[in-house]
């Protein structure tokens, strides 16, 4: 993905977020849940495990990792991959902070329904 | 014929840019400086020695009237500049014009001063200049001053060693979790919160600033959470901004500064800027190193020369005497790059490389950071590090050094610090019953009475065993609690207590964590740990729990959320019931099902509800069932003397006394209570966690009973005569239970492991029961609170952050 070229909309104030937790951003297709790790780095998901469709945004973070709380799979929050013997992956979407606001891609608006 | 160069502002980058300048086209430009400071250049890196009185300012000033004077250079110095006039080409001054070839604007940036009330009270300084800076002197040298910053970054860790080498008895107060959270990991972050309270610091974090308080001159600092400080000054060092005003009055294109090109050009053709004013590629620029560059690059494109600006690295150093830490790269973990982490609990040091490809990007140092610029040359040039991959953490110097110790930790442990605590031994007595001959478990055991009790901190003397006989001891293993560490959950938790710990990163540092962060499993233990250990030192962190604690509900299968509020005892009222069949109603709840543990759910409540539902049901007098803790759930009763022909007490009554003693406290796990007004024992006491069987001459208590995964028929603890009895008693359990078991462990299996005669000595022991009992209600008097009341005034964070249903795709 080009940085340059990329479109992005403001979803709120980075503080809005807890450190390792997550808000969700409700799009058309579903709800998005927008990362903040204990390094601040965002990081954008669908908020649906592809195991059994557990709310990812209520995982523990660790690291750039989340833990689903439904079973426990863990994800790579940089690619959505999971980790370990599991194997399957969630949408991501390019997410960053500038000067305290969270902006998120315009690739979310026409994601493919996940 | 000489161009006229005027340059507003004479700080370190406009400085460095005229000895370029001037050095190589010494005739080229008659050059007129303005400063809004009342004197010329001096090294403002360096205002934190004179803070702390290692240096005077005469030592710190780079450029004295005399170098001016030699260069020709018209000094304007105590005036600021209020206006460029583009149309003529002229700036002005308090003292009038000056007309312009060419122009730089180097002004540096301006502290941010938080919008609180009382931030223009006298006392209130910034520290930025040599004003500052002698304002804070005058204010600490005077006998018992108090002062307070507000900022745990860079500048503000500077200012208050600073002051409190002068004299001054300092706080900091910083909002993030954290010191330095920009520049340090949580790690580092701990060991330079430990060093500078060592000093006699005082270390706020977590603080948000409510109000600076004060009649004619501040005295005392409010937080949000209701601390106050006494301060006879306050230094507010919450970060800079651009000082970027007289550019914008000028309509030259600014964003976050004065927005330049690669050769510090604006967006006029005449004017230039450089420093911390100016915005580069959407960067700007808080550190010394890249101005000198662009200070070259300004010379040269003054002198009609090509260059081009590149911003390099920056690295950081505390300059704070005896802190020794360092930073440089990029920390954040990432896709495709990899972690080395080196702790040294007995040195209180902390190494981090981070690694992407084959390249260090970062580093973060604590304690030992003689390798530092060597690590950030490596960073900078961007080297290879394959080759040295497996031995890079430790530095250049290395050759074939020992690697990491797992025994660190117990290592370090001074001879006083406690090993067993049913037995009072220390680790010194341990170590002298070894060293005389014992080189089995079991001889220590006879010889110091330690692990002879409950069992517990076994795996730890088997190390203090290890670390004493070197090579010649072979533990048994015992799995780590997870992995990131070596240790296990035992040997965790009386760590916790031996050295002190009181955070998860203070944990993570001195008990050398494996990984950064922790993981799943690792971070909800040991926040238990924790806030069993520390009840009122240590704050609850929310995002090391699990779902269903963090958002006090079971989480269901499709996201949704159950409700389940608590009925105390079993016993409910006509109000309660219509209160909750309303909120069924007016929450489209679908489902409502009487549980198994005596009460109503309601499942299948959508997360923002949740807090409208909590409070509807707080207005009609209820709180929060816990049944989703691992903490007291539910207490179960039967009807008892009060209505049945075959009771001998009131157990429903104590059933209640009892759920109201507990309620609220967090456990290793579930606990579960129930209360039998005979032995017909309809509460079905005798397969709970705690089982309360009525008899005529009083209470028989049994406990580590089981019917979930296992079955398991409780076992006689003991009987007491009254009620006040029944509930120390069990208040006093369930504490020993908190203070020992590893988490997860449900009171049945931590029973087994320390055995129920360890347990009945505990609690037969009337004065080690009572010491048990406060330290329960110790803890209550922090955790006792109700969930809901508290979150349910917070509703706006359970709603998504945004709503983009209505926008739509490109
Ligand atoms: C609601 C309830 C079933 C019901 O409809 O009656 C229930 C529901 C759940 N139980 Fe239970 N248990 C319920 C009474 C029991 C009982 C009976 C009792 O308490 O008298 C037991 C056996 C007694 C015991 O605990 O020893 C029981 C033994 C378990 C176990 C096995 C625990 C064990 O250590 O063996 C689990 C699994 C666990 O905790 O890991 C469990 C876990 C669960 C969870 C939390 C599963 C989960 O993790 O999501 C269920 C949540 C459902 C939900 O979404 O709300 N539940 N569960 C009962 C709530 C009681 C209450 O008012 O709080
Ligand atoms: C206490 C302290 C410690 C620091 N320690 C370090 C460190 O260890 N390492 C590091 O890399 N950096 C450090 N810094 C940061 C470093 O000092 C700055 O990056 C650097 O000074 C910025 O240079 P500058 O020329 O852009 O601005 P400044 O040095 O701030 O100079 C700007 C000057 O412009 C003047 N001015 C502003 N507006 C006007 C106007 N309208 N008219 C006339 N004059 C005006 C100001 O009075 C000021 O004198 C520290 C800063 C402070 C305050
Ligand atoms: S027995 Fe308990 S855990 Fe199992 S399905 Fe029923 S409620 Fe859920
Ligand atoms: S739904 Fe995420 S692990 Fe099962």
């Amino acid at each position: 993905m080009n940085m340059m070229t990329e479109n992005w909309i403001d979803i709120g104030a980075l503080d809005d977020i807890p450190r390792q937790g997550a808000r969700l951003v409700k799009t058309a297709r579903g709800c998005v849940a927008v990362f903040r790790a204990a390094d601040d780095h965002v990081f954008a998901l669908d908020d649906r495990c592809p195991h059994k469709g557990g709310p990812l945004s209520e995982g523990i973070v660790h690291g750039h990792s989340v833990t689903c709380p439904l079973h426990s799979w863990v994800f790579d929050m940089n690619t959505g991959v999971a980790q370990g013997a599991d194997v399957g992956q969630v949408g991501t979407y390019a997410a960053r902070v500038d000067q305290g606001r969270v902006l998120l891609s315009t690739a979310v608006l026409d994601r493919s329904a996940a | 014929m000489k161009q006229n160069l005027v340059v507003i502002g004479a700080g370190m980058a406009s400085g460095r840019m005229l000895e370029n300048l001037l050095d190589a086209a010494p005739d080229a430009f008659n050059v007129t400086l303005f400063n809004g400071e009342p004197r010329g250049n001096y090294n403002r890196l360096m205002l934190s020695p004179v803070l702390s009185g290692e240096k005077t300012y005469a030592e710190i000033i780079t450029h004295d009237d005399a170098w001016y004077a030699e260069r020709g250079v018209n000094c304007r110095f105590g005036e600021h500049v209020t206006k460029i006039d583009r149309e003529r080409k002229v700036v002005v001054g308090k003292n009038g014009e000056v007309p312009y070839d060419k122009l730089v604007i180097a002004t540096g940036s301006a502290p941010f001063i938080i919008p609180v009330a009382g931030k223009e009270l006298p006392g209130v300084v910034t520290y930025r200049d040599l004003e500052d800076t002698n304002a804070m002197i005058d204010v600490s040298i005077k006998p018992g001053a108090n002062a307070v910053v507000i900022g745990g970054g860079l500048l503000g860790l500077e200012a208050a060693a600073g002051m409190q080498m002068r004299g001054a008895k300092v706080t900091v107060i910083h909002i993030a979790g954290h010191l330095m959270e920009r520049q340090l990991d949580p790690a580092a972050g701990y060991l330079l919160q430990k060093a500078l309270q060592d000093r006699g610091i005082t270390i706020h974090c977590k603080g948000a600033t409510k109000a600076i308080l004060g009649k004619d001159r501040v005295e005392a600092v409010l937080l949000e959470d209701g601390t106050v400080y006494p301060a006879d000054l306050v230094c507010m060092a919450v970060g800079i901004r651009p000082e970027i005003r007289i550019a914008t009055d000028a309509h030259l294109e600014v964003g976050r500064g004065v927005v330049v090109n690669d050769q510090m050009q604006t967006s006029d053709p005449d004017i230039f800027a450089l420093g911390e004013c100016v915005e580069h590629n959407k960067q700007v620029f808080g550190l010394v190193a890249p101005l000198y560059d662009q200070a070259k690059v300004l010379a040269a494109t003054l002198r009609a020369e090509p260059a081009a600006f590149r911003p390099v690295q920056t690295a950081t150093k505390l300059k704070v005497t005896g802190c020794d830490l360092f930073s440089a790269g990029d920390f954040a973990e990432g896709p495709g790059r990899e972690d080395i982490v080196l702790r040294d609990p007995a040195r209180g040091q902390y190494k981090r490389l981070i690694i992407e490809g084959d390249k260090l990007i970062g580093a973060v140092m604590y304690g030992d950071t003689a390798d530092g610029s060597w690590f950030f040359g490596l960073i900078k040039d961007g080297t290879d590090i394959t080759d040295m991959r497996e031995t890079l953490i430790f530095g250049p110097s290395f050759a074939g050094g020992a690697k990491a110790d797992p025994m660190a930790a117990v290592a370090a442990l001074p001879p006083e610090a406690e090993i067993c605590g049913c037995n009072g031994v220390c680790k010194g007595k341990i170590v002298d019953a070894v060293l005389g001959g014992a080189n089995t478990l079991d001889l220590v055991r006879a010889q110091t009475k330690a692990s002879a009790s409950c069992g517990t901190c076994t795996g730890l003397v088997e190390q203090v065993m290890a670390v004493t006989l070197g090579g010649d001891f072979v533990a048994n293993a015992n799995p780590p609690m997870c992995k990131c560490t070596d240790h296990t959950h035992e040997d965790v938790r009386r760590l916790i207590k031996a050295k002190g710990l009181k955070s998860i990163p203070a944990v993570m540092q001195e008990l050398g964590w494996k990984t950064v962060g922790g993981c799943a499993s690792c971070r909800p233990a040991l926040n238990y740990y924790l806030l069993a250990d520390w009840p009122l030192d240590y704050t609850d962190d929310r995002q090391s729990r699990f779902v269903n604690e963090r958002n006090h509900g079971n989480i269901q299968k499709d996201g949704t959320y159950s409700v389940v509020p608590r009925m105390w005892g079993g016993v409910t009222t006509p109000a309660e019931l219509r209160a909750i069949a309303d909120a069924a109603d007016k929450y489209a709840v679908p489902m409502v099902k009487v549980t198994g543990g005596q009460r109503i759910d309601l499942l299948g409540v959508k997360k923002e509800d949740l807090p409208a539902i909590w409070s509807d049901l707080n207005d009609a007098g209820m709180v929060s069932g816990h049944a989703y803790s691992k903490g007291l759930r539910t207490v179960k009763t039967c009807v008892g003397s009060e209505f049945c022909r075959f009771g001998t007490q009131d157990s429903t009554g104590l059933g209640i006394k009892l759920e109201k003693l507990l309620w609220g406290s967090w456990t290793p796990a579930k606990v579960k209570l129930a209360v039998s007004g005979c032995p017909r024992n309809c509460a079905e006491a005798t397969c709970k966690d705690i089982g309360i069987v009525c008899v005529d001459s009083g209470y028989e208590i049994s406990v580590a009973g089981a019917a979930g995964m296992d079955v398991k028929e409780t076992e006689f603890l003991c009987k007491v005569a009254t009620e006040a009895e029944v509930e120390e008693v069990v208040a006093a359990f369930v504490q020993l239970y908190r203070e020992n078991s590893r988490y997860l462990h449900r009171i049945y299996k931590w029973v087994a492991k320390v055995g129920l005669e360890w347990c009945k000595e505990q609690i037969a022991d009337l004065e080690n029961r009572r010491a048990l009992y406060d330290r329960f209600m110790l803890s209550q008097s922090v955790y006792q609170v109700d969930p809901w009341a508290e979150l349910a005034a917070d509703a706006r964070k359970w709603a998504p952050m945004a709503d983009l249903t209505l926008e739509a795709a490109e």
